[in-house]
């Protein structure tokens, strides 16, 4: 028999570690909280509706995404213009910023001392310790995610055929909805599921923003302080729970890349 | 038909410069040149593609400079297709259906269409499971479903394996002479050129060195690199006086008196005749020096045989029956001819 390559092993190794690293403490957290626990938490309306906020305001946070997002990732894929780089550096600067920072930034916005905050509250839109606030802030750390996902995705339709469709007589609104977007489509739904993930998961930037109206990963954050480990737990599991089984519906309605809906 | 004056089009790493033709109604048009020369970006620019720089483009008569692709009344076929791959074949043949206004007589032609490029089993089919032939009849059928003013055809037959090359390549030609459509290609091969095309611009490094009947340019480049490009393997720079051209040692005899502002002679391989021996071997003719055989490369029918003259290489095309009858091996001293008619002057 062979004797195994030094390196493959030493890749093998490192690969169980990872894993290990990441799935320990997750199975972990799922297995030590009873059944008893588990069903006392979900009974709790308070936990429900933090969970049910947490996602409707991320997947808010998802479709305004979309609809911002996706004109502006087909310009960052098609065209050429000054600057483009720096515009491409700034879409990335919510991934780099300290979370608590950006919920910092935001609210130097939306207080009084600001006129776009005057604006705002003479609108009668309020920002701090609201949904609305909640769902600026989980867009803000979203956005990038989803522009960089959608961008990579229409780079690689070829242009030609989009040059083709012009050619037949589309308008270039046309050739986007008849060509572009639904080559892109499954791209555009990877966008929207990481951009949700990526603000289901955010706590520092909400807790700065918006302690109230509270959601899940604030709840856990303020049960673990208040009464630990133990009670903190359930919410954890149930939350992680539901975006999975979310995650996997968006994933199951969309259907493989590459097949021809004719 | 269509009308190109002085385009160009500045690109970070190209430029077209200075680009002017013009195309006939019903004429086949191809802008011939090596890869990396500015014709896609040509065929792009009339599409209205790409930003142009300067110049004016005319289709039909009208300018259409500042019209965006889909007003220009065009239609393209890519090397690679371009075909809508989450559409059908018939999807795609009717993609531009829905632009045009619907007249009485429309659907029978596009019926006619897919007939005649023998596309009605494959109409429910997906795209991705085509041939390249097939595929290409799909384009086609889609390219000219709209009834497009021209034709612009970028490498239609490059990507096709060479059986579908000869299949597409007949089907543009009768399909043109039973259309009339005014058509444009571009292409790096001037076989195809001559195949298809009645009148030819022959481009390189972005701008146009010929334009002209395809004959024409076969026989008489302008430059060298036209001359490189149609095929002419002996380019050598030339002294003339009178009616001999002095190319190092050599003194070509040429077949008449030219002028001495001329500074190339361009001879054929095919034209080159040649022999076992000293020059003297045989009848006496014209321009027969003896040389050195550097190599063969043997390509079926024709072998290509490189010949060492004081210095010069010459490239010769002979039938390889011919060259086995005469015994001609590598490294055997023999004798070349240069015809004089066959000596073309630039």
């Amino acid at each position: 028999m062979r004797r195994p390559d030094p390196f493959h092993a030493l890749a093998a190794a490192s690969t169980i570690l990872v894993v290990a690293f990441i799935v320990v403490p997750l199975a972990e957290m799922i297995r030590q909280p009873t059944a008893a626990d588990l069903k006392a938490s979900i009974l709790d309306a308070d936990v429900r509706r933090a969970i049910w906020l947490s996602i409707t305001t991320s997947g808010s946070a998802a479709l305004i995404s979309f609809v911002f997002g996706t004109p502006f990732a087909y310009l960052l894929a098609r065209r050429d213009f000054p600057g483009k780089r720096l515009v491409e550096s700034v879409v990335d600067l919510p991934i780099m910023i300290p979370h608590p920072v950006i919920g910092i930034a935001i609210l130097s916005l939306a207080g009084r001392q600001h006129w776009i905050g005057r604006l705002a509250a003479d609108l009668g839109v309020r920002v701090m310790g609201s949904v609305t606030g909640i769902v600026i802030v989980l867009t803000f750390v979203g956005l990038p995610f989803y522009i960089n996902t959608v961008k990579n995705g229409i780079e690689a339709i070829p242009q030609r055929l989009e040059n083709v469709s012009r050619s037949l007589g589309a308008t270039a609104f046309g050739t986007f909805w008849r060509v572009t977007f639904p080559l892109a489509w499954r791209s555009v739904i990877v966008g929207m599921i990481l951009c949700t993930a990526r603000a289901v998961s955010e706590f520092g930037a909400v807790v700065i923003v918006a302690y109230h109206p509270m959601i899940a990963p604030v709840m856990i954050y303020e049960r673990f302080t208040a009464y630990g480990l133990r009670y903190s737990q359930p919410v954890a599991v149930w939350l992680i729970g539901v975006c999975l089984v979310l995650f996997f519906l968006l994933r199951w309605l969309n259907p493989p890349a590459g097949r021809a809906r004719t | 038909m269509i009308r190109v004056e002085n385009l160009s089009v500045r690109l970070p790493d190209f430029a077209l410069n200075g680009v002017s033709f013009d195309v006939a109604p019903g004429e086949f048009f191809t802008i011939l040149g090596p890869t990396g020369a500015g014709k896609t970006l040509i065929l792009e620019s009339i599409a209205g593609m790409v930003p142009i720089s300067g110049g004016r483009i005319r289709i039909g008569g009208r300018d259409v400079t500042d019209l965006p692709p889909e007003r220009r009344g065009i239609g393209i076929v890519y090397q690679d297709q371009a075909l809508f791959p989450h559409l059908s074949v018939i999807q795609n043949i009717r993609y531009g259906l829905r632009y045009r206004p619907k007249t009485a007589g429309r659907e029978a032609e596009i019926d006619r269409l897919v007939q005649r490029l023998g596309l009605q089993p494959l109409l429910a089919r997906a795209v991705v499971n085509l041939s390249g032939g097939e595929r290409q009849r799909v384009a086609l059928a889609r390219a000219l479903a709209v009834a497009p003013e021209i034709l612009l055809l970028d490498e239609p037959l490059s990507a096709l394996d060479p059986n579908f090359r000869e299949e597409i390549r007949d089907l543009l030609k009768s399909l043109h002479r039973e259309t009339g459509i005014t058509a444009l290609m571009v292409t790096h091969d001037f076989a195809e050129a001559h195949f298809l095309a009645t009148r030819t611009a022959v481009i390189s490094g972005g701008r146009i060195e010929q334009v002209g009947p395809v004959t024409d340019v076969f026989r008489r480049p302008v430059s060298p690199a036209v001359a490189a490009f149609v095929g002419m393997k002996n380019i050598f720079e030339a002294r003339f006086d009178g009616g001999t051209a002095k190319t190092g040692p050599l003194e070509l005899t040429l077949s008449g008196v030219v002028d001495s502002l001329r500074r190339f002679v361009a001879v054929r391989p095919e034209d080159l005749e040649v022999g076992l021996g000293p020059p003297d071997a045989g009848r006496n003719g014209l321009n027969r020096f003896s040389g050195k055989v550097t190599r063969i490369d043997h390509q079926g029918v024709f072998c290509e045989i490189r010949v060492r003259c004081d210095g010069l290489i010459w490239q010769a095309i002979v039938p390889t029956g011919r060259l086995v009858d005469r015994g001609i091996v590598e490294g055997d001293e023999i004798w070349i001819e240069v015809p004089p008619e066959k000596i073309h002057v630039m």
